[in-house]
């Protein structure tokens, strides 16, 4: 099987109305997706669980980016595994997106790829979320040394050896740029991890949006990045 | 001009506490917020024993009123303690999750079990995770 060494990590909270299908659409094309189920009250890990996904389930509620990390975590125990895809629960994320990303790490030259909802114009975001988004990428910038369009994108391809050393403490939403800034300071023989980004396009779905970022979440974003 | 002593020793010492504590190595943070309430019941005791000595001191730093220096003190105290309580609980917070992550981890099925690898017998066609 062709994508036999990647696994799709999926932090789940509270998604039992679309998961059951994010994960089948998913599974028709990756047979291995993890879903960290985060303290769901609802059906979520059940539907996960049906639809093929394996699941772990964290004990009690503990945060998005401490999901993540229980999942990479899981897919470093498959000594099969070469590439990570993080990726959201809710359904905005196109598996074309992650088939090209895949593509690009498979070339050889970068260990990380991350998607940006800003190389194109398919994705239809307000005028107030770009802005946002926006300035948290400048932010992000600055504080890590890289350069990239868009820091807050749910859709990522890590290549193992970057897996390995990952860390992620931040278990709010804070963990985007503490991603990019421990890949940002990462070395491999003294040199920076190659990394490239990838367009994506995500689908503002009228849930995704009722579940989405707000603008207060920027200011705690900002203040946990802070006083981390 | 007078104030200006008063308002750079508060200045700095706020920066100091949230340095001190931000940056600090635990033994020697825990040692100094020791020493300090030793030095705050100290001035407890003395201000007890001589009601009038704060304003005495306020009047020499330029303040004025004694009440207002025991004000800022308080003000810097608070944000110290704001400062650690919240360092505490990041910490606290990190090592949490990794025992609720190692908890899951060891209730999860095998990697091995649900994806057998080529170089172990052929592959079931179903994943069975019968976890219970």
């Amino acid at each position: 099987m062709q994508a036999n060494d990647v696994w799709l990590v999926v932090p789940l909270y509270n998604e039992a109305k679309v998961i059951g299908d994010v994960v089948r659409t998913a599974r028709t094309r990756f047979p291995k997706i993890v879903c960290v189920d985060d303290g769901s009250t609802d059906q979520s890990a059940g539907r996960a669980d049906e639809a093929g996904a394996v699941v772990v389930r964290h004990p009690v509620n503990l945060g998005q980016g401490a999901a993540l990390q229980t999942g990479l975590a899981y897919a470093l125990t498959d000594p099969d595994m070469r590439y990570c895809v993080t990726y959201d629960a809710d359904g905005q994320h196109q598996l074309a997106d992650v088939e090209a990303m895949l593509a690009r790490i498979r070339q050889g030259d970068v260990r990380v790829v991350f998607g940006s909802r800003f190389l194109d114009d398919r994705t239809d975001a307000s005028l107030l979320k770009r802005l946002i988004l926006r300035v948290a990428v400048a932010y992000t910038n600055l504080t890590t040394g890289t350069r990239l369009t868009d820091a807050h994108n749910g859709l990522r391809v890590l290549e193992r050896s970057v897996v390995e050393r990952l860390d992620i403490t931040q278990n709010r939403m804070a963990h985007a740029s503490e991603i990019v800034a421990q890949i940002g300071a990462m070395r491999f023989d003294g040199k920076q991890v190659a990394y490239a980004e990838a367009p994506v396009h995500i689908l503002y779905t009228d849930y995704s949006k009722a579940k989405g970022q707000s603008l207060w979440n920027a200011v705690n974003i900002l203040a946990e990045l802070i006083w981390r | 001009m007078k104030q200006l002593g008063i308002q750079a020793l508060l200045i700095i010492g706020t920066l100091a506490i949230s340095w001190r504590l931000l940056a600090g190595s635990g033994q020697r943070t825990q040692a100094l917020r020791r020493i300090g309430l030793l030095v705050l019941a100290g001035f407890a005791i003395w201000s007890i024993l001589d009601p009038g000595i704060w304003n005495r001191i306020a009047t020499r730093v330029g303040i004025g009123r004694g009440a207002d220096l025991i004000l800022y003190g308080l003000v810097l105290a608070f944000f110290g303690f704001v400062v650690t309580t919240f360092r505490r609980f990041r910490q606290m917070e990190v090592r949490y999750t990794r025992l609720a992550r190692r908890i899951a981890l060891d209730e999860a099925p095998r990697v091995s079990d649900l994806f057998p690898s080529a170089a172990h017998a052929p592959a079931p066609d179903s994943k069975g995770t019968d976890a219970d």
